[in-house]
């Protein structure tokens, strides 16, 4: 007879060379089934003389235990190797684009409008709109403009029969909003503005920001520091900013504010000034207590010098290609 | 405003460079378009005279010319000039020099004639644009100056972009003042002497409007020559302000109009018939101008007539009739003053625009006009001879512009500038600008000179003391202001959510013009609107839109012209609507498909899009309302919609948008040819939402029922889920329609529609006898409704 050792050597190499689980399961019933050699010798117990049987059957369930570990050991490196095989093939290609739809994009022009609004309204400004079509009062006259003024052959107006017109800027949203909420006032007024020009550096639609401050003790001093803050908070720089003296009917004094771009070139991109006493008392505000600013910026040259677009027209063009790139 | 530097320093002279000085304009309001610096590098050019002239042995077209640099011997220049003639001074180039135009100039043989220099034109030194042939100096110039010296090269020509409320910065002198006011410099500048007249000769001026010609100015010069020449130091500056030469006269007058501001006129007197008279023009007066343009006048606008009718426009421009011309000996000098308010849009109401008309509109010094007369008369005798008349002054007082005076005071200027300027700088500024002041409490009053029709307000001269003093010297001060927190409303619309949310739909946001042509905006609207351009930048851009679509389906077929299959764009604007009398806006979202529904990918079938594409983007925004079950979306008749694909949003029975495929028709004449689904809402009534009810959930399970049913064609889906939820409102949660069937099994005109009812009670669990009771009731209903029939 066999040596118990040499059985489970036999049962050890079989179950090692066992390559799946059908041929591991075979080794086992080989060995530990009803009819395998070491149920066999435990069946066998009772030839034994009685003495020897308790030894004899603990060396028999040593040699079973033994085996089982064995078999367990296998069938867990059969089972992962399956498993890490049935893995593989279900492998795919990362690489490969995701299913389902993509993303559209703003146009820079709303991108640009958007940011200087959150700008600003973080600062407390309020956000107005007014009309589009306008009459000459609110585009004009209550802001300071009569008619035959020479300023007016500043702004290229789009007429309307019977005398209405386009707003030739956001300019007419200051009168209605200090009209309707009367001062102390903190506002931004955005929105499409038109004129009757149009070449290489002209549409004629194009987008506004209006700004007012009307309080007691609002100055010039302090005009100057809410528009620097706000081209350093725009273009997410320091930025050198020059006011230049100028005209516009609806402030006095004006100015003409330029930023440092580049190697000492100065761009222009806003005009501002203090609110003219004629435009505060057309709106029944009495200049004597309350002074205040207001500026007025277009969202289009803001979006060409922060997005580096470098033709005006191309934000009309509506040509999906160049408006993808803004996301 | 253009003109030479050296003109302005013989009446200012600032220790500033060029670079300077420019900067200081710009800052204080004139604006430096340009700074072109002229006859630099022409060391080595001097002024030469021409002693003969004989044709070149070799070339028909040249002349070899004995020249004369004033020391030394006479040398040949060959020159191919046809205006060279012996006894000219011109500009002579000597070998060695390099010309600004980069011709380095040597010792040559032309065609076998030595050459030791060249004659110049304008072009080849750098002066200026034009040229006929070399350029003919005054006879008096000195031979052998260098050109530069004689000159005054190198000069700049400055460029102002003046601002229309500086009328009085339209001259040399008054760019001067402001010159005087920024640096400190004093004002020189020629004597202008009173002429004494050496005849008596006048001609009658008569004034029957005093308040449109508050002051009329004249005299009368006789026996000038017309054909003397207007010496090069007039012309040369004339042309550096971009006004060419054309006779002494009308060179002498534009001499003056650009120094002192004061546009001025000067007739024939031969031609004069009867006394002078300013009025205003008569019914269906007509006058030929100067530039041979017939002008039929209006009855508000002033003119110049005589006993032969209007001899000129007031202002703006004279009349042909007594024009100056080579012939005349005699002139009649005018220099007017016409008050601003009676000038303003008078030449732009006859699409006219003159130099005159530009400094008369703005304001020219009404003090002025004797001046002017003096010192065009002063350089005409000198230039042209003749003998001078009295000087005739027909002013009237009361009628010209009051000088009333202004108070600044310290207080305001503060209050207004936010920072304290000293008391002494302040007076030294007012003092720099030529205003007359006096110390009043807490201030200075002021009366502001009669060129200065922008100070009439305190603030004014804010402006001006800001001004000189520098914008950049004021320190900036961050405002302190009450932060009150406004209303931040839930239940309005946030179109910047609505836009995120078609951006994550892959739409493109587009911004497309307000205004789109006339016929585009029928087709798409159906309506012909009266929102028309009376000036319209093209007959594209003529009409106000009545819907985004017409802009947007136009950006559409731009892109797919331009190779691009899948268009989604978006756009939120205004439409325009009502009458001229009364227009109004509406803000509208709308947005557009065309091409696949997913871009090409893989793994997923491409699909043309459909109406539920569409549809489905419509539904997201509805849900942004929280109200979705406030929607229907109902068929209707569209213009621009294909019958049947064609359906009207309803909020709670209003009409905000609409949503289909654009009729086919449209689609062609708009260049596309694929189907194109369109939505348009109105935003306002789109978008009212609710501010969300929380309502506790029930924590009991829910049952699941479907049903088919088979129900006429025309039966909508809407209706039978209404239908459904009507019959059993307290049990049923949810109602999806998960399958529509046509085909074998069903009749034609019928379809089968499957139905999924989620039930649920809120306070007990829901039993299987419950829901049958339930779905018995939804399926008597939709029998009694639409005559369904139960599919098994």
């Amino acid at each position: 007879m066999q040596a118990l050792s040499e059985l489970v050597r036999q049962a050890e190499s079989e179950i090692n060379s066992a390559n799946d689980l059908i041929a591991l399961d075979a080794a086992r019933v080989a060995c530990l089934g009803k009819k395998g050699v070491l149920t066999a010798r435990m069946k066998g117990l009772g030839k034994l003389p009685p003495d020897d049987r308790p030894a004899a059957g603990q060396e028999i369930n040593q040699a079973k235990q033994a085996v089982q570990a064995m078999f367990e050991a296998r069938r867990t490196v059969l089972e992962d190797a399956a498993l890490s095989k049935k893995l593989a093939e279900d492998a795919v290609d990362v690489s490969l684009p995701g299913r389902g739809i993509s993303r559209g994009g703003r146009h820079p022009v709303s991108r640009a409008g958007a940011r200087i609004e959150r700008i600003f309204r973080d600062a407390g400004f309020g956000v107005r709109s007014g009309p589009e079509i306008e009459d000459d009062y609110h585009n004009f006259t209550a802001l300071n403009i009569p008619a035959n003024h020479p300023a007016r052959a500043m702004h290229d107006t789009f007429y309307f029969p019977g005398g209405k017109l386009l707003r030739t800027h956001t300019s007419p949203v200051q009168i209605r909003s200090m009209v309707e909420e009367g001062v102390p006032i903190r506002i931004i007024a955005p929105g499409r503005v038109y004129r009757c020009d149009s070449d290489q550096t002209h549409t004629p639609m194009f987008h506004q920001v209006e700004g007012l401050v009307i309080d007691r003790g609002v100055s010039f001093a302090n005009l100057k520091a809410v528009l620097h803050q706000f081209v350093e908070s725009f273009f997410e720089r320091d930025a050198e900013l020059r006011f230049r003296a100028s005209y516009f009917p609806f402030t006095e004094p004006s100015a003409e504010v330029d930023v440092l771009w580049g190697e000492g070139k100065w761009l222009e991109i806003l005009g501002c000034g203090m609110v003219h006493p004629n435009v505060l008392r057309n709106a029944g505000i009495d200049p004597e207590e309350f002074t205040g600013y207001a500026f007025g910026m277009g969202i289009e040259r803001l979006a060409m010098l922060r997005y580096g677009v470098t033709d005006l027209r191309t934000f009309f063009e509506n040509d999906l290609r160049f408006l993808r790139q803004f996301h | 405003m253009k003109f030479a530097q050296s003109w302005l320093r013989e009446w200012v002279e600032p220790k500033i460079s060029t670079e300077n000085l420019a900067h200081r304009l710009t800052m204080a309001g004139h604006e430096v378009e340009s700074v072109e610096i002229e006859g630099e590098g022409l060391d080595g050019v001097v002024v030469a005279e021409v002693l003969s002239v004989s044709k070149h042995p070799d070339a028909d077209r040249l002349n070899v010319c004995s020249v004369s640099t004033g020391s030394g011997e006479p040398v040949d220049v060959v020159c191919g000039a046809a205006n060279v003639f012996a006894g000219m001074k011109s500009p002579l180039a000597v070998p060695g020099v390099k010309l600004p135009n980069g011709l380095k100039l040597r010792k040559s043989k032309i065609r076998g004639v030595v050459s030791n220099g060249m004659l110049c034109s304008a072009i080849e030194l750098g002066l200026g644009d034009e040229s006929d042939g070399i350029i003919e100096l005054p006879q008096d110039a000195p031979v052998g100056a260098a050109l530069s010296d004689y000159l005054h090269l190198p000069d700049a020509i400055i460029d102002l972009d003046l601002t229309p409320n500086r009328g009085d910065c339209f001259s040399v002198l008054g760019i001067a003042r402001d010159v005087v006011a920024l640096t400190g410099a004093p004002l020189r500048g020629p004597d202008l002497p009173e002429i004494a007249a050496t005849i008596d000769d006048t001609h009658p001026v008569e004034c029957s409007v005093p308040a449109a010609c508050p002051r009329f100015v004249g005299r009368v010069i006789r026996n000038i020559d017309l054909a003397a020449k207007t010496p090069a130091w007039m012309t040369e500056r004339l042309r550096k302000s971009g006004i060419r030469a054309i006779h002494v006269v009308v060179d002498v007058t534009n001499y003056v109009m650009m120094e002192l501001g004061q546009p001025l006129h000067a007739y024939d007197l031969a031609q004069l018939q009867g006394c002078i008279r300013p009025r205003y023009a008569k019914p269906g007066e007509k006058v030929v101008l100067l530039d041979s343009r017939e002008i039929s006048l209006h009855e508000d606008t002033v003119v110049i007539a005589d006993d032969s009718g209007v001899i000129g426009m007031a202002g703006i421009m004279g009349g042909l009739s007594t024009a100056v011309t080579e012939r005349t000996t005699d002139v009649f000098l005018e220099a007017a003053f016409w008050p601003p308010e009676i000038m303003a849009g008078q030449a732009r109401s006859y699409a006219l625009h003159t130099d005159a008309s530009l400094r008369f509109e703005r304001g020219v010094d009404p003090a002025g006009q004797g001046r002017a007369i003096e010192r065009a008369t002063e350089l005409l005798l000198a230039i042209a001879g003749g003998e001078a008349g009295p000087l005739v002054d027909r002013s009237s007082d009361e009628h010209l512009p009051a000088r009333n005076p202004v108070t600044l005071t310290q207080a305001r200027l503060r209050k207004v500038l936010g920072t304290d300027i000293p008391d002494e700088t302040v007076a030294e500024i007012l003092t720099g600008l030529g205003l007359e002041f006096g110390p009043v409490s807490g201030g200075w009053r002021v009366i502001p000179p009669g060129f200065r029709f922008d100070i009439d307000i305190e603030d004014d001269l804010i402006e001006e003391v800001a001004r000189i003093y520098g914008y950049d010297r004021i320190p900036e001060a961050t405002g302190i202001a009450e932060m009150p927190l406004g209303p931040v409303t839930e239940t309005g619309i946030d179109l910047e959510r609505v836009a995120d949310t078609l951006v994550a739909r892959d739409y493109q946001e587009v911004i497309t013009y307000s205004f789109v042509d006339a016929n585009s905006n029928k087709l798409v609207t159906g309506d012909t609107t009266e929102l028309v351009l009376s000036n319209p930048i093209s007959s594209a851009m003529s009409v106000m839109r009545g819907s985004l679509l017409p802009g947007m389906l136009a950006a559409a077929a731009m892109n797919v012209s331009r190779q691009q299959e899948r268009v989604r764009i978006f756009e939120i604007g205004k439409s325009f609507h009502g009458t001229l009398e009364k227009p109004f806006e509406i803000v509208r979202v709308a947005f557009l498909a065309l091409g696949s529904g997913t871009r090409e990918q893989w793994a997923t079938k491409s699909q043309s899009i459909d109406f539920y594409d569409v549809k489905g983007d419509l539904e997201a925004l509805m849900q942004m309302t929280g109200s979705k079950s406030a929607f229907d979306v109902v068929p209707c008749d569209h213009v621009a919609l294909q019958p049947g694909q064609a359906a009207n949003i309803e909020r709670d029975g209003e009409v905000v948008g609409v949503i289909g495929k654009l009729h086919p028709r449209i689609a062609k004449s708009f260049d596309l040819k694929k189907d194109v689904f369109v939505v348009e809402i109105d935003a306002n009534e789109m978008f009212a939402t609710s501010v969300p009810v929380a309502k506790s959930i029930s924590k009991f399970p829910t049952i699941r029922r479907d049903i088919a049913v088979i129900v006429d064609e025309d039966i909508s889906a809407t209706q039978l889920v209404r239908a459904v939820e009507s019959a059993v409102p307290d049990l049923v949660r949810q109602v999806t329609i998960f399958d529509i069937y046509r085909g074998p099994g069903i009749e034609a005109g019928r379809k089968s529609v499957a139905l999924g009812l989620i039930l649920q009670e809120t306070s007990r669990t829901l039993t299987d006898a419950d829901a049958d009771t339930a779905m018995n009731a939804a399926v008597q209903k939709l029998k009694q409704e639409f005559a369904a029939v139960l599919r098994d």
